[in-house]
């Protein structure tokens, strides 16, 4: 349904996308997983016609975009990451605009409109003012505007950053429906949780390239093993984990051994079955280092993304927070 | 939340979607509905509105003021000082309306909305363009006629049938050339705080350099060559000749330091002006809306 092939996109000295191929299934919900910088919105504009790649081919429901993006753009629906409304029309009046850029006839815009209100429980809101709305109602008015031509592709970029559990829930629940009905969604997110819940595929991007693909749980099963978080202390210094992380390392049944600054030095292990807990426990016992916490859990998606890259999501999160250039984004989206 | 009906969540069937309707249709669709927007915006939000007629009101009140005793034969036919102003601020008026037309252009562009609108499947995004159009000239003729009424209650006179249409083609045309400019500049420049510095830095001196306050022979050569040359004179000096009482196309409005310039010659260099100008920004507006 989508099919995004070796695209490459680079703005002035910086990569976004590096070679991306991607192929999402008719009527599924798909996921776009990594951390901010990896690429994730620069495929959605591109995928939507507001970009174009410097290299590779889209095609949207067998229409390639590249030559033919108003055939596109009348079966895709886009949700966009940076909330663009006019604040001082009502909803109701947006989505009337919305209706009229996409040729509606009125009295089908009207019913489609109440359907849409109804549907993502906007009652309340619809005839204020943009404005007046919070974060939740404005992604909601988003997702109507989105939903208002019924197309057969949507693409939601980052959804339910920052929403209200309640939005939160709203969306997902007409996420799901809409696959149910046969449309295909693709949503990016940089929350695990999110992706692991909704998607029934997902790839998770890096640097600007898919580093994996699947379904989730295909994708944790293929990793194998079992993982250990662990604390001798309940905030280790640099040097106290790198020696239990030397004590470990030697351990038979211990494959990997990871430090994780972002969490007080814990340290994220990966074992061959319960077996291994045990002598753990031993090898510290002998080192004379007190165990604060153990536990264990089956492999995640952020485990997924740690295998493929060395570092799990929320440090890559971390490390492009600093670099990140808002004015140079904005430029970015800027025509 | 309830549940929908499934007429709600169902994508539309494919040979539905992309119905068979006439270009018009949809083009007209799209423009009218996007001119709708930016009049909403307006009566929400009137204070451009009331601020473009307050300002050129106050000029012609006080500026005309300040010259009220000017002598008798001062200007040329023995016209009141008042009178020489009103066509002045009337076209001055439609001026700062159109060069304003690019602001909300901007704004769209910086805060996303023009991003929305180019994911639509417009027909033309020259729709994009043309609500621009629609809406800055309806809002500078509808300015420009505020003062030329309020002109005519303070005794500086009114053109009557044949002369407002000469005062609506006059404006029309400058209109266009100025929105133009306006529209090209609002794409060519990188945020709303440099097109505000633009518009600010443009208006008054195009207003001195002009025939709008005073006649060319009250000026030194150098600027009645600036004033010969301006825009704005050659819509000020038909105006003016309506309010006068001459229709007559072939007369001559201004004397200008080049050669005698005909109320024909002035409309031409006008709509030459906007032509040129939209020519001009075409290859601008079509790689940014690409």
């Amino acid at each position: 349904m989508i099919q995004l092939d070796q695209i490459s996109k680079a703005y002035g000295p910086v990569t976004a996308l590096d070679g991306l191929s991607l192929r999402v299934p008719a009527g599924s919900l798909y996921g776009l997983l990594g951390p901010n910088g990896a690429g994730k919105t620069t495929a959605l504009r591109i995928l939507c016609t507001l970009l174009a790649p410097d290299r590779g081919g889209v095609q949207v429901a067998g229409i390639d975009a590249l030559q033919q993006p108003r055939q596109v753009r009348e079966r895709l629906g886009y949700v966009a990451q940076e909330v663009a409304i006019d604040k001082i029309l009502t909803g109701r009046e947006m989505l009337r605009l919305q209706g009229a850029l996409y040729h509606l006839a009125t009295p089908h815009l009207r019913q489609r409109t109440e359907d849409l209100i109804e549907l993502l429980g906007m009652g309340g809101w619809i005839d204020r003012r943009c404005g007046t709305y919070s974060g939740g109602m404005r992604r909601r008015l988003d997702l109507a505007s989105g939903l208002l031509h019924q197309p057969s592709v949507l693409v939601l970029d980052e959804p339910t950053v920052g929403l209200d559990i309640e939005s939160r829930a709203v969306i997902w629940q007409v996420l799901r429906q809409l696959r149910d009905a046969g449309t295909t969604v693709l949503l990016s997110s940089h929350y695990l949780e999110e992706i692991d819940a909704l998607a029934d595929r997902l790839a998770i991007l890096d640097g600007g390239r898919v580093i994996a693909e699947g379904s989730p749980s295909e994708l944790k099963r293929a990793l194998g093993g079992d993982r250990v978080t662990l604390r001798v202390r309940e905030f280790s210094d640099e040097t106290e984990s790198a020696r239990v992380q030397q004590v470990l390392q030697g351990c038979p049944g211990v494959r990997q051994v990871v430090v994780n600054r972002a969490q007080g030095h814990s340290l994220n292990l990966v074992v061959d079955g319960e077996a291994v807990i045990e002598t753990l426990r031993q090898q510290l016992n002998q080192a004379q280092l007190p165990v604060f916490s153990l536990s264990q859990s089956r492999p995640s998606l952020d485990d997924v993304y740690l295998q493929a890259t060395g570092r799990t999501l929320m440090d890559a999160e971390l490390e492009v927070v600093g670099v990140r250039d808002p004015k140079a984004e904005r430029k970015q989206a800027m025509r | 939340m309830t549940s929908a009906s499934p007429l709600t969540l169902h994508a539309a069937p494919p040979d539905q979607a992309p119905a068979e309707r006439s270009a018009f249709a949809d083009l007209s669709q799209e423009t009218l509905a996007l001119t709708r927007r930016l009049f909403l915006q307006l009566a929400r939000r009137p204070s451009t509105l009331v601020a473009g007629v307050l300002q050129p009101l106050i000029w012609l009140v006080l500026f005309g003021a300040l010259f009220a005793k000017a002598p008798e034969g001062l200007l040329p036919d023995g016209m009141s000082y008042g009178r020489f102003l009103g066509a002045g601020v009337i076209v001055f008026t439609a001026f700062s309306a159109a060069l304003n037309a690019g602001l909300p252009v901007m704004f769209d562009r910086e805060f996303g909305f023009l991003n929305r609108l180019l994911v639509a499947p417009l027909r033309s995004r020259s729709s994009i363009v043309l609500a621009s159009v629609l809406y800055i000239t309806s809002l500078s003729l509808i300015q420009s006629l505020a003062i030329m009424v309020t002109a005519a209650l303070l005794g500086y006179g009114w053109p009557g049938a044949a002369g407002l249409l000469l005062v609506l083609v006059t404006l029309l045309l400058l209109v266009f050339a100025v929105t133009a400019l306006s529209l090209g500049l609002a794409f060519a420049l990188p945020g709303h705080i440099e097109l505000i510095a633009v518009i600010f830095v443009a208006n008054l001196p195009l207003l001195f350099a002009s025939t709008a306050l005073a006649p060319i022979s009250f000026m030194p050569t150098w600027l009645g060559w600036l004033a010969a040359l301006n825009p704005l004179t050659f819509a000020i000096e038909p105006i003016r000749a309506a309010y006068a009482g001459s229709f007559s196309l072939q007369a001559v409005v201004l004397e200008a330091p080049y050669g005698d310039l005909t109320g024909l010659t002035c409309l031409g260099i006008l709509a030459a002006l906007a032509l040129g100008l939209f020519l001009l920004i075409r290859p601008l507006l079509d790689r940014k809306l690409s």
